[in-house]
């Protein structure tokens, strides 16, 4: 299972992305189950709305964070979040 | 007061409000406790409001509402949204019956996030049996339209000796039922199982026949569907983490408001859980001396206190030292480091030898009358 590049990536309906104020991080939230986040996987999760590809999500996070050559972190890690259905390309 | 820490324990993730015991099926591996009938006094819903806000605000996220059967509190509707108004992740955790389409629209409109549905078997004969109720088919079209109102579907399956040949059907029920998730859960041997352990507890060659089913399963669906195994203790060397650590994430509060550290801590002797009725959730998780009661490492006799995997396992589990061993202090005795290892193997054997009684002994089903007669 890999990211398909032409396609926008979507966070998952049966989970949820939540800032937790009492651990002051993110997490996501599923069945009897919850994964805690660091706050770069956050914002890469955050843009996950349905509209981008990761092309342009790896530009946006470049560009809101004044880098470069983030292409491969953030494909590794949208891949982990691929194969643990907390993000689908439908 | 035993294992007092001095720094501050870590706030409650887990809360599971266990919202009464009434129960139209009669499981006999059921986790309320024996004398269940007892406690009549269900808390109302400010109270569950109340300790719903309290526990949010030291931090519990997941929100299990359970029982008992949750359904048949009217009130549940109301509590899932005020859950939901508070940011809880709510599971429903049911047997399915008496729930209706119209109530599954009404729960997902107050912000239910997530429903657990258990079938007690593969087929309507045995399942209706185990249940003590006919409840099969109306379960199978329940976790249908949990699916098509677009929960996440987990389907619960608790196994032992009566159920564990149907391992193939019971996984292939699941993937016809388009289960998101799938909970295997190997009973457990508190409450209403440890009476019946002699007629539920399966075989190590049952046990491993089945796991290697369901092992080869879990990777034909990864991607699909997700397995939680919970493991058969009584054929492990080590214990389980139980509770993840006593007093350092799950929070039970029981149908009358009794704040357990684990739902089975009810029948450990002298821990005066307190009550909600009496105590805020927070002086209840830091102060009490129910929950400060095993934090920790002070409390621990030999071998525990001086093995090198104490903080993986804290002990093991409480509720089994004291079922098993008489005393609750003792190591977990699953463990092959206890003296009173000879238990388990003990209550292996006798499992075995009711197998081969001439007359079985009939499983003790859960329910009112046999409570009170166990009480």
């Amino acid at each position: 299972m890999s990211i398909n590049p032409e396609l926008p990536i979507q966070f998952s309906r049966t989970h949820r992305l939540q800032w937790e104020e009492a651990q002051q991080k993110n997490v996501i939230l599923y069945p009897e189950g919850m994964v805690e986040l660091n706050q770069s996987s956050a914002e890469i999760l955050k843009l996950c709305d349905g509209t981008r590809t990761l092309a342009q999500i790896v530009s946006d996070l470049e560009a809101a964070f004044s880098t470069s050559g983030l292409t491969n972190d953030i494909t590794a890690f949208l891949e982990v979040a691929l194969q643990n259905g907390w993000i689908n390309q439908n | 007061m035993a294992g007092l820490t001095k720094t501050k324990p870590t706030p409650p993730r887990w809360l599971l409000a266990e919202l009464t015991y009434a129960c139209p099926l009669q499981c006999p591996y059921c986790s309320n406790p024996l004398d269940y009938t007892k406690y009549q006094n269900e808390l109302d819903t400010d109270d569950w409001k109340r300790v719903l806000t309290q526990a949010r605000k030291m931090g519990a996220v997941q929100l299990g509402f359970s029982g008992g059967e949750p359904l048949t509190r009217q009130d549940l509707p109301e509590l899932v949204k005020h859950a939901r108004e508070l940011g809880y992740y709510s599971n429903l955790i049911t047997s399915g019956y008496g729930l209706t389409e119209e109530k599954i629209i009404a729960l997902k409109e107050a912000g239910l996030d997530h429903i657990q549905v258990s079938i007690q078997a593969s087929s309507q004969e045995l399942n209706d049996h185990i249940a003590g109720t006919a409840s099969f088919n109306h379960k199978k079209e329940v976790a249908h339209l949990v699916k098509k109102h677009g929960y996440p579907m987990v389907l619960c399956v608790v196994i032992h000796r009566e159920n564990i040949h149907q391992m193939p059907e019971i996984l292939a029920m699941a993937e016809e039922l388009g289960a998101d998730y799938l909970e295997l859960a190997n009973t457990q041997y508190y409450g209403w199982a440890h009476t019946n352990r002699d007629q539920l507890l399966p075989t190590k060659a049952q046990f491993e026949k089945a796991e290697i089913i369901a092992q080869a399963f879990k990777e034909q669906v990864a991607g699909k569907m997700k397995i939680y195994y919970v493991v058969p203790d009584f054929y492990e060397d080590r214990p389980k983490a139980c509770m993840n650590g006593w007093g350092t994430t799950f929070l039970t509060i029981a149908p009358d408001g009794v704040a357990l550290p684990c739902h089975s801590a009810r029948e450990l002797p002298g821990l005066d859980c307190p009550s909600v009725k009496d105590y805020s959730v927070e002086e209840i998780w830091n102060e009490s001396k129910a929950f400060n009661f095993f934090r920790g490492t002070e409390w621990m006799k030999e071998p525990c206190r001086s093995c090198d995997e104490k903080d993986k396992d804290f002990g093991g589990c409480h509720c089994q030292a004291y079922l098993l061993t008489g005393d609750m202090h003792n190591t977990d005795p699953v463990c092959s480091k206890s003296p009173h290892h000879g238990v388990i193997q003990e209550a292996i054997d006798s499992a075995a030898a009711s197998t081969l009684a001439e007359n079985e002994k009939p499983l003790v089903f859960r329910n009112s009358k046999n409570s009170k007669l166990l009480s």
